[in-house]
């Protein structure tokens, strides 16, 4: 068990600078996820970890050692691949057993540790079988327990799930989560799935460009995202943005463009105050918007056109043309709404978003 | 056939072409006719002289004679015949050696070629020189660098001080075999070499980082995972190759011609010596269909592991 | 994958592939420099003292005027050319036909002929050249370009169907069934519709198929007899070596030249032609 640490990290491609001043703690026992879009440097991050790519410049400490120039096998490491990577000429129980054959374990042992991972998985059965002859559910199991047999400091994971089905792959999720709390080894996650960062993550990573934007649990990431990206990245349907200038009004601040008049709520004002008279990016979650009814103040409201209905039964989603924006929103399932139709929004004042549009970090 | 008679319906007027299209509608008219030069082709030159040189191995016919049944006598001539035997010994003790060392040579090649470095497009395109150039041709350039008397060989080596006097490389019975595998070797190697490293590229790199991760070294990475996985391609390149050296006859029909004192033969070129040669055509047929049952039990093994790998 | 120090690199890398293109390529260098070498400098010993082996002062285009003017090795690549081409066109229409039947429709024995043809495919020619002889003069083909001609299909066929096999089996089933549909016969489905998606296997099947014709040698030298029906290979054996004496500087100048054809079109075609000889292996 181990806690892995990441200084000032670079990795270099010739022309491509694909990952930039990486620094974070991966803490004990953590399932720390990172999460971004493609090329956006988490797997050469984790690849590094892992000693398949060298470090340009920086330092990885796993434990209390800095394993720059340790090769992969001497790193005490376990990884899963996007693919699986299963040896296909291997049967099952081989295929598990070979990193520990490559470690001279005796045979009982060797034994003892498969049979245990396979009962875990449940794939007790399959053990004389080549990874050709099994599911994509089930090479993913023996990919798992290709990593559980070997005890590691360090689980890897790269996109495990993302060559599963979408049933499949919730499952494997589910499994994942309570095989950590069973084990609490440390693990480091990639995906670009952001409910995947958000249901397995203790914490979770953002990358962009090679850059960390945000660092920390979840729901904090959900609800005080740091950057506008990180905003439009996490959730599902995306956060709505707009463009609005801010205006001082009777004694409180307002925000306002085309179709849009909102005040600004009291402890935010102190923050907003400085752009009165600028323009600042307004983000509200599709969530966070619901349909008005009388008691709703006016200026905690607006006007919108329905474009399109969309009942998912659990909720129902709106496409709004709100002035020359557009926006979703998120309302309860029998909302009455129909195309074309105008309805009044309320907005909740506690979780408004205001991002600098030149610098897009969170005000 | 519904489609052909209702397009006849509608256009009339191409009723005759209609029934020169439905006849090849059908797939098993269609596939017979575009079967058939290619049959009829191999069936002249493959199929027909095979059964004709069975015929003419079992008489005694000469250039301009038809001859006469002489059942299996040529088949007893030729087994007492002493260069014959020779030929028979040197035509395996050809195929192993070469065979060993062109794999060899040619996996450690495609191994150094399968990693990234800068100009490999190059490297690749000109080291298979030797595998395309007219096999004849850069033969001769090595009889040239055989030569006993102007041999650059002999004069690289001698000025490295690794001989004191000449080396009659065609000319010594004993080197002369050595020389023909060289030649041999040099030029399947390339073959070997981009086969193999085709067969490489189809190997995931992911496997071997999983075996890296797993702890294997570099060699254990090459024993457990690369060798294991690239043995089906090793095995059709073996075996084409097996069949290919084993009938070999352009590098000792230049470099020896058979010689000196008929130490180099191979079955082929003793074939042709007895056949065009002398004019013994049966007896020729003979010797060369002495080859036919080991390069039939070739293909069978060859057949029966396509198979199994196919169907695994 | 991480690497290990730079003294390894070179030991286990730069070194040995160094080695081997230097000793696959040193032949060939040695036919260049040998066809440009006048005659005095050619016939010196390899021990006397001023042998000098790698370079000359004096290049001379001698060898290469005799070769061209007092030889026919024109006619020769005249006579190799129209042969390798044609046979190779005739192999790739047999060979693209045979293969689409055996690939795509169904019929009784299409495994039996096509293992058949996979089986021919391994016979090696000199098995057959001396039945074989008798035919081609049977058949009244001896000595005339045709002999060749209708005879290098036998080992350029199995390979090209083989080939084509591998690439016709890849394309969708659908799409030809879509084509049926919207109108075109089995036939015109095949030619408008399959052929063209499968051209880089027929280029790839071609450009081998011309450089197994070029390279052929056993036919040649039996069944051509006169001197201007010769091919390259055939011709620079029996035509420039008199009895015992051999001429090297013409003889490496016609190596020389003599490989240039292929050299050219397999310089063009790398790709395809590393395609046409690792699909020949793997099926």
């Amino acid at each position: 068990m181990a806690q892995v640490v990441i200084r000032n990290l670079n990795k270099k491609f010739d022309e491509v600078h694909a990952v930039k001043d990486v620094n974070l703690d991966i803490r004990d026992k953590e399932f720390m996820v990172f999460v971004g879009p493609s090329g956006c440097g988490k797997t050469t991050t984790l690849r590094m970890i892992a000693g398949l790519e060298s470090v340009t410049s920086g330092q990885i400490l796993i434990g209390e050692r800095v394993v720059n120039d340790l090769p992969p096998m001497d790193r005490d490491i376990a990884m899963v691949f996007q693919n699986y990577a299963l040896y296909p000429h291997m049967s099952v129980y081989d295929n598990m057993a070979f990193g520990l054959k490559m470690r001279k374990f005796d045979r009982e042992e060797i034994r003892r540790r498969v049979h245990e991972a396979a009962d875990i998985l449940g794939i007790r059965d399959y053990l004389h079988r080549k990874p050709r002859q099994l599911s994509g559910g089930q090479r993913q199991r023996v990919a798992l327990g290709r990593a559980i047999v070997r005890h590691p400091q360090v689980f890897l994971f790269d996109e495990p799930l993302s060559n599963l089905d979408a049933k499949l792959r919730v499952q494997m999720r589910v499994e994942l989560k309570k095989l950590h709390e069973r084990l609490g080894t440390t693990a480091v996650y990639v995906t670009h799935d952001q409910v995947e960062a958000m249901t397995l993550g203790d914490r979770v990573v953002v990358m962009r460009d090679g850059v960390v934007q945000q660092v920390g649990e979840p729901l904090e990431l959900y609800n005080r995202p740091a950057n506008l990206f990180v905003a439009g990245f996490l959730g599902s349907p995306a956060m709505n943005f707009s463009r609005v200038r801010v205006a001082a009004a009777n004694g409180g601040l307002r925000i306002e463009n085309e179709g849009l008049r909102l005040a600004v709520p009291p402890p935010l004002a102190g923050r907003v105050g400085r752009y009165v008279g600028r323009e600042l990016t307004f983000g509200i979650r599709p969530e966070d918007l619901r349909i008005a009814t009388e008691a709703d103040p006016r200026d905690l409201s607006f006007e919108a056109v329905v474009e399109v209905v969309e009942r998912l039964g659990s909720e129902t989603l709106l496409d709004l043309s709100v002035g020359a924006d557009t926006m979703v929103a998120a309302v309860e399932p029998d909302a009455p709404a129909r195309v074309r139709g105008r309805l009044r929004l309320a907005v909740n004042p506690e979780r408004m978003h205001f991002f600098d549009p030149a610098t897009e970090t969170a005000v | 056939m519904s489609v052909t008679t209702t397009a006849a319906l509608r256009a009339p007027e191409a009723a005759g072409r209609g029934r020169l299209k439905g006849l090849f509608e059908d797939e098993r008219r269609l596939a017979f006719a575009l079967l058939f030069p290619t049959m009829l082709l191999l069936g002249l030159f493959i199929a027909y002289p095979f059964v004709k040189g069975v015929m003419l191995s079992l008489t005694n016919a000469k250039v301009g004679e038809p001859g006469e049944w002489v059942g299996l006598a040529n088949f007893a001539k030729i087994w007492n015949d002493a260069i014959f035997r020779t030929a028979v010994w040197n035509t395996f003790w050809y195929t192993a050696v070469t065979t060993v060392f062109k794999l060899a040579l040619g996996l450690w090649l495609a191994v150094l070629l399968n990693r990234h470095f800068r100009g490999k497009a190059f490297v690749r395109a000109f080291i298979l020189l030797p595998f395309i150039i007219p096999t004849v041709l850069s033969t001769f350039a090595w009889k040239w660098m055989f030569d006993p008397t102007f041999s650059v060989l002999n004069w690289s080596f001698y000025k490295l001080g690794l001989i004191g006097g000449r080396i009659n490389w065609l000319g010594d019975p004993d080197l002369a075999m050595a020389s023909v595998m060289i030649v041999n070797i040099w030029r399947g190697v390339p073959f070997y070499a981009i086969s193999l490293l085709a067969g490489l590229q189809t190997i995931s790199p992911e496997l071997h980082e999983a075996a890296a991760i797993d702890g294997a070294r570099p060699w254990q990475r090459f024993w457990h995972v690369t060798w294991p996985l690239l043995l089906p391609v090793t095995m059709v390149v073996v075996l084409f190759s097996v069949i290919q050296t084993f009938a070999d006859f352009q590098l000792v029909y230049v470099l020896t011609g058979g010689g000196p004192a008929n130490a180099t033969h191979l079955f082929a070129t003793y074939a042709y010596q007895i056949a065009i040669g002398t004019g013994l055509l049966s007896e020729g047929a003979a010797i060369s269909l002495a080859m036919f049952p080991v390069l039939f039990l070739v293909v069978v093994v060859q057949l029966l592991y396509i198979r199994r790998v196919e169907t695994r | 994958m991480i690497e290990g120090a730079v003294w390894r690199k070179w030991v286990f890398f730069y070194i040995p592939l160094a080695a081997f293109v230097f000793l696959l390529l040193f032949p060939f260098y040695w036919m260049i420099i040998t066809a440009v070498r006048p005659d005095a400098e050619l016939y010196r010993p390899w021990n006397a003292p001023n042998y000098a082996p790698f370079w000359t002062a004096n290049p001379t285009l001698e060898h290469i005027r005799y070769l061209l003017e007092e030889t026919l090795f024109s006619t020769w690549m005249l006579n190799t050319m129209i042969i390798a081409l044609v046979s190779t066109l005739i192999s790739l229409v047999c060979g693209v036909f045979a293969g689409y039947a055996l690939a795509r429709l169904n019929f009784p024995f299409a495994g039996g002929l096509g293992t058949g043809i996979f089986v021919t495919y391994l016979v090696p020619q000199t098995l057959l050249f001396i039945p074989l002889s008798d035919i081609v003069r049977n058949f009244r083909l001896g000595d005339t370009p045709w002999a060749l001609i209708l005879t290098y299909p036998t080992f350029l066929i199995p390979f090209c169907t083989w080939l084509m096999m591998g690439y016709f089996k890849a394309i969708p089933k659908e799409l030809e069934e879509c084509a049926r549909i919207d109108g075109a016969s089995r036939f015109k489905a095949m030619l408008y519709i399959i052929l063209p998606i499968a051209v880089p296997g027929i280029l790839s099947a071609g450009i081998f198929a011309f450089t197994l014709s070029w390279n052929e040698f056993i036919y040649a030298l039996v069944f051509l007899s006169s001197p201007e029906q010769k091919t390259v290979p055939v011709g620079v054996t029996s035509e420039l070596i008199r009895g015992d004496v051999f001429f090297w500087g013409p003889l490496m100048a016609g190596a020389l030249l003599g490989s240039i054809p292929v050299a050219l079109v397999y310089s063009f075609f790398v790709e395809h032609y590393v395609a046409g000889l690792t699909g020949s292996v793997k099926g």
